[in-house]
């Protein structure tokens, strides 16, 4: 995708403040979803830079999740939706019909709220996603896991017992082992739905400092309802209320100086 | 209520020793079940003493004692059944006798229970031996030395010509048969000459020359084996019986311990691997044994992936709606239709229905005979495999919606398809389920025999389902089952006292053949699940 992007083109000018500089990863544009009749996301439209963290704020039913499952087409697994707009991830449409959705899964990967590792060895979780994309040689896939589990700074713990069921792991781990796991495939883009809200503050801690380091390699998107973090961690953050994207900036400046009224009532704590 | 009173119910107490008891009273029923099987189907081998009385009357009776009743109308009155055995000479071979009109009991040391091949047992004492009109050994004691001189050699040649009877002259027939169904083939194709024709018929030449050899050599042994032995019963009655007839002789009151233990094995390793005779009342059930297992195994193969199949479709492909919920209602019900008629099911569509159309597309050269048009074992796998499908879906099911659906995403989200994610996430994870599913099929298949009469069990098969002429593989064939041989032997039998014991046997034989099956599906279940634990499961 091009380096110089107009990126006021299309955005709308009270949001788009300070992504001017960067190359984005994903563009969302003009996105509106409905369940059913329910419209879920209204009119969203934003920037996402790479190898940036961008967080997304607000109350519970926002939207935040949905929209997040709109980038790796997770929402196709669900009956009844209806989407009109576009989502471009690394200057390609997501939702082409020509694109091929196993390919678009393996550039755009995920780490769900609730950790979910297989019923296999630690090895065979994070060895999981290489196999599929055929991968079978022993000594390929033991480097491959190791470096993800180093990655995911998760090697230290585990190296002695790889063999051992990953479901044997404290909560913080297993959350380190999806993540590890995730970036096993060598995503482009790393979506991260609320995967701290099970944990612990030092397992928190421990997947925050994970995701500060993570950052030089992919580009990642978190969605949190835990305005602390998406101020230590993040970027960019943008603030979603009832479907709408009401304001999306540099962390330090919408924390600090949020230009709209909602965005100061749910950061101060008014409502939310 | 006192206060005390209503404390007492209000724990809950009574409510635990109602469950406790309604446990204990059903282990106490199974765990008497069990023993009652076991000490009359293990005691049917252990040799019991002969018993010899003498009558008010003078006479004598010489047998074993199996029942003991009170006078029926009187009270301290009892009479004692009594095997007697010698079917050939007697009529009946278990009679009753009035304990007030037994004057002595004893038991003598010289009184033999001789097993034969045919007619039951023969008990007496043993006179001499002869061949032909000549006597060898007479007497008693030298009687027995002899006899035991000659046993192996006479097991030997009785061997031999087992197997030319049923291996060589069998094939023999085979190969005629064959042939036969050859020619028939030709014709029905409007060949009535040709060099096809006589090439087919020079085979059979040879054919003819080897089994006229195979009869000469049949005749050769049996002359050889001309020794017959004399026994004499009670009322001086004599029986001579030839020796290749005889398969053991045995001393009851002068053996030891040990040696009835010996004979114990010896008898269990018999029932176990021998054939059946005298009309499945004597003898082994090796034939059943193998048609039940090889039913059972037969049907795991159909049944297994055709209700896995069914689940996962139910489960992961089809949209839940109402179509499929009916469709889970039907499968839940189907499991509800009484067995025979699954049994009258199969009759009518594998046997007449899709065996007729086998014959007549392959097997025309044989018709009017049968050969996949007519019960067989084949069928009656397909039809207990129909039986039990339901449950294998149904286990399979639950199996499946207690997979975390956060599984199968994680699995999608990894650019696994579809497809991918079900067989190497969802199926290791539901083979628990699955074999769950396998063992209560495989338990109630085992069980089942109304289903089976109509498809291809019979009383006495002539040969196994598979044995070693070509194509070894013979699933047309009829079998027999330890559940129908438990009905045929206990209801059926010309002759019940006799069979009695055997029934016992045989159940105790199909109690632990499904016990073993179940363990051995149990434990590798067991292993299964500790290496797929979901935390669901």
């Amino acid at each position: 995708m091009a380096g110089s992007v107009s990126v006021t083109a299309g955005l709308h000018a009270p949001t788009s403040q300070g992504t001017m500089m960067e190359t984005a990863m994903v563009e969302i544009e003009q996105l509106n979803l409905w369940y059913g009749l329910k419209q879920a996301l209204t009119d969203v439209t934003m920037s996402m830079p790479k190898h940036r963290i961008t967080a997304y704020i607000g109350p519970s039913g926002c939207g935040k999740s949905t929209l997040l499952r709109c980038l790796n087409r997770m929402n196709d697994l669900v009956d009844g939706i209806r989407m009109t707009g576009s989502i471009r991830i690394g200057g390609v449409d997501v939702y082409d019909p020509g694109q091929d959705v196993t390919e678009l899964r393996k550039r755009v990967g995920m780490v769900f709220q609730k950790s979910n590792p297989f019923p296999k060895s630690i090895f065979e979780n994070v060895a999981y996603g290489p196999r599929i994309l055929g991968v079978t040689n022993r000594s390929d896939l033991e480097g491959i896991v190791e470096r993800s589990l180093r990655a995911a700074a998760l090697w230290d713990e585990v190296h002695d017992r790889l063999q051992e069921s990953a479901l044997g792991m404290s909560g913080g781990q297993q959350q380190r082992l999806c993540i590890a796991r995730a970036i096993a495939v060598e995503p482009d883009v790393l979506l991260m739905d609320e995967p701290c809200s099970a944990l612990d503050p030092i397992a928190t801690a421990k997947i925050e400092e994970l995701m500060l380091e993570l950052k030089d390699s992919y580009t990642i998107v978190i969605v949190t309802h835990n305005m602390q973090q998406a101020a230590r961690v993040s970027d960019y953050t943008g603030f979603m209320l009832l479907g709408e994207l009401v304001e999306f900036g540099v962390t330090r400046e919408l924390f600090t100086n949020p230009r709209n009224k909602k965005t100061e009532d749910y950061i101060t704590g008014r409502f939310g | 209520m006192s206060v005390r009173h209503k404390s007492f119910w209000s724990t809950g107490e009574p409510f635990v020793w109602l469950t406790g008891g309604a446990l204990t009273l059903a282990l106490l029923l199974v765990v008497g079940l069990i023993t009652l099987i076991v000490w009359n189907g293990m005691g049917f081998f252990w040799p019991r003493q002969v018993i010899r009385l003498t009558l008010a009357d003078g006479s004598v009776m010489t047998g074993e004692i199996v029942d003991r009743e009170p006078l029926p109308g009187k009270r301290n009155e009892y009479r004692i059944k009594l095997k007697v055995a010698n079917r050939d000479l007697y009529g009946a071979d278990f009679q009753w006798v009035d304990e007030s009109r037994i004057v002595k009991r004893d038991r003598p040391a010289d009184v033999a229970v001789i097993e034969r091949t045919e007619w039951g047992l023969l008990i007496g004492s043993l006179k001499e031996v002869r061949d032909g009109d000549k006597a060898i050994a007479v007497g008693g004691a030298s009687a027995w030395a002899e006899v035991q001189k000659r046993m192996d050699e006479t097991e030997r040649v009785r061997r031999q010509i087992r197997a030319i009877e049923k291996v060589e002259i069998g094939a023999i027939n085979a190969r005629q048969e064959a042939l036969r169904l050859k020619l028939r083939g030709f014709e029905l194709r409007g060949i009535t000459s040709g060099p096809e024709i006589e090439a087919t018929q020079k085979q059979l030449a040879p054919l003819r020359e080897k089994y006229q050899a195979l009869t000469a050599r049949l005749a050769e042994l049996r002359k050889g084996q001309s020794l017959t032995l004399v026994v004499t019963a009670d009322g001086g009655k004599e029986k001579d019986i030839p020796l290749a007839q005889v398969l053991d002789v045995r001393f009851p009151n002068a053996m030891g311990f040990a040696a009835k233990c010996v004979f114990y094995l010896a008898h269990v390793w018999e029932f176990i691997a021998g054939e059946p005779r005298e009309a499945n009342t004597e003898g082994g059930v090796f034939p059943a044994i193998f048609g039940t297992i090889l039913m059972v195994i037969l049907m795991s193969i159909v049944v297994t992936p055709l209700g896995v199949l069914a689940a996962f479709y139910l489960r992961e492909y089809a949209r839940q709606g109402a179509f499929v919920s009916a469709v889970r209602i039907a499968v839940n019900n189907l499991a509800g239709v009484p067995s025979i008629v699954f049994g009258v099911f199969g009759l009518g569509f594998f046997i007449y229905g899709v065996g007729g159309a086998i014959d007549r597309l392959f097997f025309a050269e044989a018709l009017p005979t049968p050969t996949f048009g007519t019960g067989g074992i084949l069928w009656a796998s397909l039809t207990l495999a129909l039986l039990t499908v339901p449950v294998v879906i149904v286990a399979t099911e639950e199996g499946l919606a207690a997979i975390p659906g956060g599984m199968r995403e994680a699995s999608l989200a990894l650019s696994a398809t579809k497809l991918e994610t079900t067989l190497r996430v969802v199926l290791p994870a539901v083979m628990p389920s699955i074999l769950t599913g396998l063992i209560l099929a495989m338990a109630r298949a085992a069980g089942e025999v109304a289903p089976l009469m109509i498809t291809g069990v019979v009383k006495l098969a002539p040969s196994l389902p598979i044995d070693g002429q070509w194509p070894f593989f013979h699933l047309e064939r009829k079998f027999m089952h330890l559940g129908f041989q438990i009905y045929d032997t206990g209801f059926q039998s010309p002759n019940v006292d006799a069979a009695r014991p055997m029934v016992f046997a045989t159940t105790l034989l199909l109690l632990a053949i499904v016990v073993f099956l179940n363990l051995f599906a149990i434990a590798t279940r067991n292993r299964l699940r500790r290496k797929y634990a979901t935390s669901a499961v």
